[in-house]
């Protein structure tokens, strides 16, 4: 603004900015205290869990809290020799309080997973404390050294020092197969146990082609309800929905009786001659099973984005396209399909980011050949209990979907996404 | 050279959607090579279906349509090479304002160069150079409406048909559309087929026009003829403003017939009643009967004056006449000084010929 240009007053003399701020002011504090419960909801129910998550995928505190002084003695330690007679003494005084309060064993536990090999040896020294073997006037750590021939190997000195830090990213490793080796460097697998790596390439690919079916499938049929008349559209639409108004178990539960090999539709191929009776093909438990129940649970969420967008398209602008000149399929792809894409975008968006995460289905049709990485999750937070794991892999699936968003934000503009 | 008179051609017309109701009624249509046609009649009278017809987007359910001495009812759309402007200009909001006018020489794979040359000429025929690159939601509706004429004509088409184009502009934007359309067509010559509802707008621009009602063409000739003589009480009423009568022939000759109404008689120019005792509907237009008439005119009554409207160039007055208290007096405001009051009694004349007896309504 320049210099000279007056500042406006109201009649009262009040400049105009003041009391348009103030009388905007209230508005303001009306439309915050509306959306006052809806963020108060997404901060208990979203900020802080992710939070949470976040915070136990990385949390190593429990040992850092149970060896304080060994940790303290440690930080002298150059570590490339056996540690000396101080960090011996450290961590038996450590020792011995964690026996006293009988949580030695967790002790054992979780250095065992650093390094195999660290439960035995941690017993035998809980039998020799426990029996007051140790000689607390003579050297602590000759005598630690002699009861077991791995206290004497530097390596699993190396290992105690590694968890030293009250943070760790070893589950992120972990869910990558890979690992903190001995010397501290990050390490892979081998290649027969890289079974994450796998589940993540499926979970993508699942979630890929779940994604170009819903597409090729829900394109023509999204057409079609835009351009019917409206009677034969709204039964259209209906047919479209009715697998949102039923349980998402039921369906998957008739997608079981009608797959598997017994099934309808195995019965059927066999009544019409395409496949022997003894030869049925297993269509479930793999993922052919994934993929059918998958594609047609999230059908919806292609098609009502596209529609949307559809409806919006007059048809004039096809028969523009015709009349100058240019064939049903140039006036499709040159003036339709541009049009469509915000609705491309949105459905694929939707359907790929809600297939990269699914549970129920692939776990109940799936079998093992057909299961996503959020079952392995599943499995953690129920079977092996290994929270902290099944967080860092959740929040590693939560990036990359982020990841995706950010890479498709650049491709297509998240501008161009209408829903509605 | 010589022009086609029937150039294009619809030949016992038919249109039906539903199998029951005929939309379009055996329609005969010739329109010269280079006219500007228009299609005129009230929402659902058939015009914008013929329009759809020769545009290729629906089949006549019988007859023909040549164009240019080709039946062309099996030619789909695209192989028609026939322009159109849409109602809502239809313009692609994807592309600019270059690419759209392209969209048409490109899928007639023309020469980029060619293309660059005839975009170039068609915009500076709607005077909009240097506008190439804007999208269509940066234009204002007269621009848009500019845009789509010219990628109606970028191709060069034989034919040009347009749906009532200026339907959603504002009424002075409307006026200076048709002028500069119709200078368009006068200079390159396109045969255009033009539909509106808008009287005005017909008369103004128009060669001929072809009055639509009920799925038929009541009148075609040009906005002249259209206004001053038209043949039936339906074109009479839907074109410009009318006075009419409804009564008997009781007595006809050749050029005069003597219509009785209510309770008075009147002279009538008989156009389409033949003998006495028919019914008929006398149309008269509101500026063609004069107040104080000072010529010796056939018909003259005295009247009461009902209601005075001022308009501006003109005056209207409602009278009480012949029994009715419906009959329109235009009266140009350089009269004005004959104080026009309610209430007054005046006298009122015109001649017989314009006067035409019609068929009854």
């Amino acid at each position: 603004m320049s210099s000279e240009t007056k500042q406006i007053l109201t009649t009262d003399g009040i400049p105009l900015e003041v009391s348009l701020k103030k009388a905007e002011k209230k508005n303001k504090i009306k439309a915050f205290l509306l959306v006052a419960p809806l963020l108060l909801f997404l901060i208990i129910t979203y900020v802080f869990p992710i939070g949470e998550m976040f915070s136990r995928s990385i949390d190593d505190k429990m040992i850092t809290n149970m060896l304080p002084k060994t940790f303290k003695e440690m930080e002298k330690w150059d570590g490339q020799e056996l540690p000396p007679e101080e960090v011996f003494t450290a961590f038996y005084y450590d020792f011995k309080v964690l026996v006293e309060k009988q949580e030695h064993g967790k002790l054992g536990q979780r250095l065992n997973k650093e390094k195999n090999g660290f439960n035995s040896i941690t017993k035998k020294l809980f039998r020799q404390v426990k029996r007051n073997k140790i000689d607390e006037s003579i050297s602590i750590k000759e005598q630690i050294m002699k009861v077991h021939k791995r206290w004497r190997d530097v390596e699993y000195w190396q290992a105690i020092k590694r968890t030293a830090p009250p943070y760790t990213m070893a589950k992120y490793l972990k869910g990558m197969d890979m690992y903190y080796a001995a010397d501290g460097s990050i390490t892979q697998v081998e290649e027969d146990r890289r079974i994450h790596r796998i589940l993540w390439l499926r979970t993508l690919e699942i979630a890929f082609f779940v994604t170009l079916f819903c597409f090729l499938m829900g394109y023509p049929i999204a057409h079609l309800l835009a351009t019917l008349p409206m009677k034969y559209s709204n039964l259209l639409m209906i047919c479209v929905l009715l697998p949102f108004w039923t349980s998402l178990l039921v369906r998957t539960a008739s997608w079981m009786i009608l797959l598997q090999q017994q099934g309808v539709v195995n019965d059927f191929f066999v009544m019409i001659g395409l496949v022997a009776d003894d030869n049925r093909p297993e269509m479930m438990y793999n993922k052919v099973g994934t993929y059918v129940a998958m594609t047609q649970i999230l059908l919806p969420f292609m098609v009502l984005p596209l529609y949307s967008v559809m409806k919006t398209i007059s048809p004039s602008l096809m028969r523009a396209g015709k009349s100058l000149g240019g064939t049903p399929f140039v006036a499709f792809w040159k003036v339709y399909f541009p049009l469509t894409i915000p609705g491309i975008g949105a459905g694929c968006l939707l359907v790929f980011i809600l297939a990269i995460g699914y549970y129920i289905t692939p776990a109940l049709v799936g079998g093992a050949s057909g299961t996503l990485i959020s079952n392995q999750i599943a499995f953690h937070m129920k079977q092996t209990l290994d929270w902290s794991f099944a967080s860092a892999m959740g929040l590693m699936l939560l990036s990359g979907v982020l990841v995706i968003y950010w890479i498709y934000n650049k491709l297509v503009g998240v501008d161009n996404i209408k829903l509605g | 050279m010589s022009k086609n008179p029937e150039f294009v051609k619809f030949d016992k017309v038919d249109k039906s959607y539903d199998g029951k109701v005929l939309v379009v009624k055996d329609l005969q249509l010739d329109i010269a090579e280079g006219e500007f046609i228009t299609m005129l009649g009230p929402s659902g009278s058939g015009k914008t279906t013929c329009l759809m017809m020769l545009a290729g987007f629906e089949t006549p359910t019988h007859g023909e349509i040549l164009l240019d001495g080709n039946i062309i009812s099996n030619i789909p759309p695209h192989k028609r090479g026939i322009g159109m402007v849409f109602q809502n200009y239809a313009l692609f909001p994807h592309m600019t304002v270059y690419e759209n006018l392209a969209f048409p020489l490109r899928v007639r794979k023309v020469e980029k160069d060619e293309i660059d040359k005839k975009v170039d000429k068609a915009l500076s025929m709607v005077s909009l150079n240097g506008f190439e690159t804007r999208m269509p939601a940066q234009l204002s509706g007269g621009q848009q409406q500019r845009v789509a004429v010219a990628r109606a004509l970028v191709f060069d088409p034989a034919v040009v048909l347009m749906d009532e184009p200026l339907g959603a502009l504002d009424k002075n934007l409307r006026e200076s559309m048709q002028y500069e359309i119709k200078h368009i067509h006068e200079s390159i010559g396109v045969t255009v087929v033009y539909v509106t509802h808008d009287q005005s707008e017909a008369l103004t621009m128009s060669n001929r026009i072809a009055v639509f009602n009920d799925g038929k063409v009541q009148q075609l000739s040009d906005p002249a003829e259209l206004y001053e003589k038209p043949v039936n009480s339906f074109v009479a009423e839907f074109i410009g403003e009318n006075n009419t009568f409804n009564g008997e022939v009781v007595d006809i000759a050749k050029d005069k017939c003597k219509v009785k109404l209510a309770n008075s008689e009147i002279l009538a120019n008989p156009i389409s009643v033949k003998s006495k005792g028919e019914k008929t509907t006398v149309s008269l237009r509101p500026e063609r009967a004069l107040i104080n008439p000072t010529d010796k005119m056939d018909n003259m009554f005295t009247g009461k004056i009902e209601e005075v409207i001022y308009h501006g160039d003109h005056t209207r007055v409602r009278l009480n006449l012949l029994g009715s208290s419906e009959f329109i007096l235009k009266v140009p405001n350089s009269t004005s000084n004959l104080e026009l009051k309610v209430s007054q009694d005046i006298n009122i004349g015109w001649d017989s010929t314009d006067a035409r007896a019609l068929d009854p309504k």
